[in-house]
């Protein structure tokens, strides 16, 4: 065995690169609960990769047959309902991991210097995956399927002068047909896997260039003993490999409550109308995207003056795109001289807090009819929402802070 | 800004409270998969009465009839009434052009419409067909107005002299414990062969079988999920202790 290890060592630096990344990888020993998230999306990536690839042997990718072949999948595959519920429950779960472990990079500052790179691999990431579920989503042809993806690319509608003729284009068709089902299968299991795949190894090597952050936002390289080994760093194998284990068992107990036994979720997993097949003729009365999105469709339909000219719509496909926009920046938006919430001040802490509240609820709204009443809420929340990160450089350089002890405090 | 964010969470409170939605009250069915007997009697009123006009054609007999523990033969021979064999999905010989000319629009296949739905709607709408002599059958529905659709159970149920209440609380009188009003048809313009209960059993296994129609894997979903979660539960042990192990001596 050490022989063979040896015999590629001397063709491929494996050795080198498991201890760079594994064994010599030295992340602080002070990682609370909020760090499990990163492995777990891993987890969720590999299990949507795998079942995706068996929900492909079976799936018929036309207008005609993709309704068909999704209930082919569910009653006459051999655990094609395990394999299709651990894919949809899966997508959700992505994002609820991915949701959590964003909400840990903003808590502890992990976006600030040096790991700018990091934050914009990890936000890439998160606009891939979102395309990569709006794509999914079409696949099994429901009416929910069929009219978000309607809703969705009318939006590039409302951009003056190109909107019609660039909304035709991403549809192939004058309106969502087998065309679009078609392009949408190969960027979902081909094109977009594949990016997403590229930038999961970008995340990591420029996390592991820098090193990881942690809850007190101390650089524990500052800190090395006489071998340059941080005093406050562990490897990340085996200690941090256990410690996910653990995590991720409690992890796949909730993930397989859910798979086994409510996989619809209550209708936000799987949408009701999505039972139904598509069709082109008739609207179903409420259109709204799965959950991840809502909070974004909030805001979008949050928006209902027009200016200068250009339609309301227009404007909330702006305040969409910047909500998401702004993330990217977020590195160069903090002033604070700390990283960490904990060693921040009153005013850093409301306003986060204020942020996460804001996005739960525009979640909430953007999954039910607007009303008039709602529409006013989601406006105060959008304006929430830009106003943790516009008014960041400002109150992140007022706030009183802490100080930040030299060592990790566990 | 406390202040603010108390303010606001007083202000959203009420729509997130409000958000229940609209719409006819309902008669409450809770569906029982594992009743066989009940599952069996639904398949046979839904071939019997539904099948004419209604496929379900992403299913397969023979699947049902494993599921539901009939003998392939005497399903065969009972239950299916084309020339289908026991394998083939089950469809219907009505066209959908035809269906169109006939009732405005084809019949809906009601494969997943236990799960588009849900049992509460049709159990419900099942039991809420009334006389209305404008309408072209001369029935109209308290759940779905204007519904194209004949009261096909019309034999069994009768047909209510009157829009029938869904979704009503049962009121008793508390001197004699008669019960005063319960919702549903209390009178019948035409008399059916079936009393009250009797229509009301048929169609709680009719939804029932319409359920498990909608996604026949349930049952084995959830004894398969038990076993999933119990050898988690145990593999928690072992990572809790190993991780233990390897941390003791970090401080």
């Amino acid at each position: 065995m050490q022989k063979l290890i040896e015999w590629i060592d001397a063709r491929l630096p494996v050795v080198t690169a498991y201890e760079k990344h594994m064994s010599k990888y030295y992340a602080p020993k002070n990682f609370n609960v909020m760090y499990f998230f990163g492995s777990l999306s891993m987890l969720v990536l590999v299990n949507q990769l795998l079942t995706g690839i068996w929900l492909t042997m079976s799936y018929n990718p036309s207008a005609e047959g993709a309704f068909a072949s999704i209930e082919y999948i569910m009653r006459d595959v051999e655990y094609g309902w395990l394999l299709r519920y651990l894919h949809s429950t899966g997508a959700s779960a992505f994002f609820v991991v991915v949701y959590l472990h964003m909400f840990r990079g903003l808590m502890y500052g992990s976006y600030r210097k040096p790991r700018e790179l990091v934050w914009i691999f990890g936000m890439t990431i998160y606009l891939c995956l979102m395309a990569e579920a709006f794509m999914g989503y079409l696949l099994p042809w429901g009416q929910m399927s069929y009219w978000g993806a309607q809703v969705i690319i009318n939006l590039f509608g409302a951009i003056p002068v190109i909107g019609e003729d660039l909304s035709l284009w991403i549809r192939g068709d004058y309106l969502i047909s087998g065309i679009t089902l078609n392009r949408f299968f190969a960027l979902h299991v081909v094109a977009l896997p594949i990016v997403l795949l590229a930038l999961v190894v970008l995340h990591l090597l420029a996390l592991h260039e820098v090193g990881s952050n942690n809850p007190d936002g101390i650089e524990i390289k500052k800190n090395k003993d006489e071998n340059g080994i941080p005093k406050d760093g562990i490897p990340f194998h085996p200690y941090y490999t256990v410690h996910d284990i653990v995590a991720v068992v409690v992890f796949l107990f909730v993930f397989c409550g859910v798979v086994f036994f409510f996989p619809e979720m209550g209708g936000f997993f799987l949408e009701k109308p999505n039972f139904e097949p598509a069709n082109p003729l008739k609207t179903p009365e409420h259109i709204a995207p799965v959950w991840y999105f809502t909070p974004y469709y909030a805001m979008l339909r949050a928006v209902t003056v027009g200016l200068f000219g250009l339609p309301a719509k227009f404007w909330g496909v702006v305040v969409m795109g910047a909500a998401i926009a702004i993330l990217f920046v977020l590195p160069w938006l903090d002033k604070s001289p700390v990283k960490s919430i904990r060693y921040k001040g009153w005013i850093s802490k409301i306003a986060l807090i204020a942020f996460a509240i804001s996005f739960v609820i525009l979640g909430y709204l953007g999954a039910v009819p607007a009303t008039e009443g709602r529409t006013t809420v989601a406006q105060i929340l959008t304006f929430v929402y830009f106003a943790f990160f516009i008014l960041m450089p400002w109150y992140s350089r007022i706030d009183k802070t802490k100080p930040v002890p030299e060592r990790v405090t566990g | 800004m406390k202040k603010i964010l108390v303010t606001l969470v007083f202000a959203i409170l009420p729509s997130v409270v409000l958000a229940a939605g609209a719409g006819v009250p309902l008669d409450h069915m809770k569906p029982d998969l594992e009743d066989q007997a009940s599952l069996q009697r639904g398949a046979a009123t839904f071939t019997n009465y539904c099948m004419g006009c209604h496929s379900m054609k992403y299913a397969r007999y023979e699947r049902v009839a494993n599921d539901l523990g009939i003998p392939n033969e005497l399903y065969e021979e009972n239950l299916i009434f084309s020339d289908a064999k026991i394998g083939e999905l089950m469809n219907i010989a009505m066209a959908p052009s035809q269906a169109k000319n006939w009732f405005g629009n084809p019949p809906p296949d009601l494969t997943l419409e236990g799960r588009l739905r849900g049992p509460d709607w049709l159990y419900s709408y099942m039991r809420a067909f009334y006389v209305d002599e404008s309408r072209p059958y001369g029935v109209n529905n308290s759940v779905f107005k204007d519904v194209g659709m004949p009261h096909v159970l019309a034999d069994l149920q009768g047909v209510c002299a009157h829009k029938p209440e869904t979704g009503a609380e049962k009121v008793v009188d508390p001197l004699s414990g008669r019960i005063v009003s319960e919702g549903g048809c209390e009178s019948y313009a035409v008399e059916g062969s079936m009393t009250k209960a009797e229509y009301d059993e048929t169609i709680y296994d009719l939804v029932n079988f319409m359920v498990y129609m909608a996604e026949p894997s349930r049952l084995e979903s959830e004894r398969l999920g038990k076993w999933v979660l119990i050898f988690l539960v145990i593999l928690f042990i072992p990572a809790y202790f190993l991780n233990k192990e390897y941390w003791k001596d970090v401080h």
